[in-house]
C-alpha cells in the first residue's frame, strides 16, 4: 500500500491539473461562443454564393472550361485546416486521418497547404510535401488571408502544376458534434441534388457571358469556401477542446475521489496500527 | 406602378452590410454602370469598383462598393460584396494617398500586371473619395 505522503502528493498534483483543465474549458467556452457567432454571420454569404455558383453550373451544362474539367496533371493540392495547439481531443487527428485514409493518393504527388501547425507537422512527418505552412492565419482568420491563398492555388492550377484542389477541415454541426470533411474545390463539383434544385429556379442571365462569369466568380467561390471552412474550423476547434477539457476535468475529479478514499484508508490504517502497537507495548510492560 | 420597392441585401463575408427595402439601386459592373429597378429580369453581374447608390423612400444612401457580384431577381437583389464601405468608414487620407500612388504607378508604366493592379487601385481610391463627397 502506498504511503500516506505519496497519496497526498499525487492527489495535490492531480488537483493542480484539474484546475488547469477547468480554466482551459472556460476559456474555450468563451472562444467558442465568439467563433460560433462569427461563423453564423458569414453563413448567409456562403449560402448565397453556393446557390449562385450552383445556378451558373446548372445552366452552362457541359461547357469546356478549365475550372470545370480535370487538368492533365495528377498532382493534388490539399488545404488542411487544423489548430496550432493540441489538447483538443481527436480534433486534429480526425482531419488528418481523412487524408491518410485515401489509399489511392500518392504521398509524393500531394502538396499540402497547412493552415494551422498541427496538421502540417503530422503530414510532414509522414512524407507529404508541405508546400506552405500558415500557422498565424488560423489565429484570426480574415477574408483577405483566404483570398490570397485562393489566388496562389488558382495560379498553380492555371500553370498546370496541380490538377486538383481539395479542402480538409472540420464542419461545425453544433456545440457537441463536429464532422471532419474533405471536399473537392477544383475542378468544381456540385452535388446533383443541389444542381437540380437550383435549375428549377427562374432562368438566370449573366453579364458578362457565362464563361467570363465563371472566370470571375470561381476565384471568389474558392476564397469564400476557404474562409467559411476556417470559420467553421475555429468554432469546431474550440468546441472540441471544450469537450476534451470537460472530460479531463471529470476524470480528474474521479481520480481525486479515489485517491481521497485511499488516503483516508491509509490514515485510519496507520492510526489503528499505532494503537495496536501502544496497547501491545503497555501489556508487555504491565 | 403601385408596388415599386424590392428587398436589397448586401452581405460581406464578415457581416450583413445592408438589409432593407429600396426603390432603386445603382452601381458599377464590369459591363458599365447599372441602375436596377423592381421587376428586373434575373441577372447576375460582376461588380467593379465604384459608387453604390441606394434609393430609399427617405432619400439616397451612398457607399463605396469595390468587389463582388450581384444576383438580381425581379423582387430583390443580393449583392455579395467582398469589400463595401459606408462613407464614415473611409479614411480620407489613406484614400488620397492611394490615389496618388496609383496615378504615379500608372505614369511610370512598367509591366502589364502592375498597370492592371494600379488601375484597380485607382478606381477604388476614386470610389472612396466620391463616396465621401
Amino acid at each position: 500500500m502506498a504511503s500516506m505522503r505519496d497519496i497526498k502528493r499525487r492527489r495535490s498534483s492531480i488537483q493542480g491539473t484539474q484546475q488547469i483543465t477547468k480554466a482551459m474549458k472556460l476559456v474555450s467556452t468563451v472562444k467558442l461562443q465568439r467563433a460560433r457567432s462569427n461563423a453564423e454571420k458569414t453563413k448567409t454569404y456562403f449560402d448565397t454564393m453556393y446557390r449562385t455558383v450552383g445556378s451558373i453550373l446548372s445552366r452552362v451544362g457541359t461547357i469546356d472550361h478549365r475550372y470545370l474539367t480535370p487538368g492533365e496533371c495528377t498532382r493534388k493540392a490539399v488545404v488542411v485546416i487544423t489548430s496550432n495547439r493540441g489538447l483538443a481531443g481527436g480534433y486534429n487527428s480526425n482531419v488528418v486521418r481523412q487524408l491518410t485514409a485515401m489509399e489511392d493518393w500518392d504521398k509524393s504527388e500531394t502538396d499540402i497547404y497547412a493552415i494551422g501547425n498541427k496538421g502540417g507537422e503530422y503530414l510532414d512527418r509522414h512524407g507529404y510535401t508541405v508546400k506552405e505552412s500558415l500557422p498565424e492565419v488560423i489565429e484570426a482568420p480574415t477574408y483577405k488571408d483566404a483570398s490570397s491563398l485562393a489566388d496562389r492555388l488558382l495560379e498553380s492550377f492555371g500553370n498546370g502544376e496541380i490538377g486538383e484542389i481539395y479542402l480538409a477541415y472540420t464542419f461545425f454541426k453544433n456545440t457537441v458534434s463536429h464532422e471532419p470533411r474533405l471536399i473537392k474545390l477544383l475542378p468544381v463539383e456540385i452535388p446533383e441534388e443541389d444542381l437540380e434544385e437550383s435549375s428549377s429556379q427562374a432562368l438566370m442571365n449573366f453579364e458578362p457571358k457565362d464563361e467570363e462569369a465563371i472566370d470571375l466568380i470561381i476565384p471568389k467561390y474558392i476564397s469564400s469556401l476557404i474562409y467559411g471552412a476556417m470559420m467553421e474550423a475555429v468554432a469546431s476547434e474550440n468546441g472540441a477542446r471544450m469537450q476534451a477539457m470537460d472530460n479531463a476535468t471529470s476524470n480528474a475529479e474521479e481520480m481525486i475521489d479515489h485517491l481521497t478514499l485511499m488516503y483516508n484508508r491509509a490514515r485510519q490504517g496507520s492510526i489503528t496500527q499505532e494503537l495496536t502497537e501502544i496497547i501491545a507495548g503497555a501489556e508487555a510492560i504491565g | 406602378m403601385a408596388d415599386k420597392e424590392f428587398t436589397l441585401r448586401i452581405v460581406t463575408p464578415e457581416r450583413v452590410f445592408y438589409e432593407g427595402n429600396a426603390q432603386m439601386v445603382e452601381f458599377n459592373t464590369t459591363e458599365g454602370e447599372i441602375g436596377v429597378l423592381p421587376g428586373h429580369i434575373p441577372l447576375t453581374v460582376i461588380v467593379s469598383p465604384g459608387l453604390l447608390r441606394i434609393h430609399e423612400e427617405e432619400g439616397v444612401k451612398i457607399a463605396a462598393l469595390h468587389a463582388g457580384f450581384a444576383e438580381i431577381l425581379p423582387d430583390g437583389i443580393s449583392i455579395l460584396a467582398e469589400i463595401v464601405e459606408w462613407p464614415e468608414e473611409i479614411d480620407k487620407e489613406r484614400a488620397d494617398a492611394a490615389l496618388h500612388r496609383a496615378e504615379e504607378r500608372l505614369k511610370s508604366k512598367d509591366g502589364d500586371q502592375d498597370v492592371k493592379r494600379a488601375e484597380l487601385a485607382l478606381k477604388r481610391a476614386v470610389a472612396r473619395i466620391e463616396a465621401l463627397k
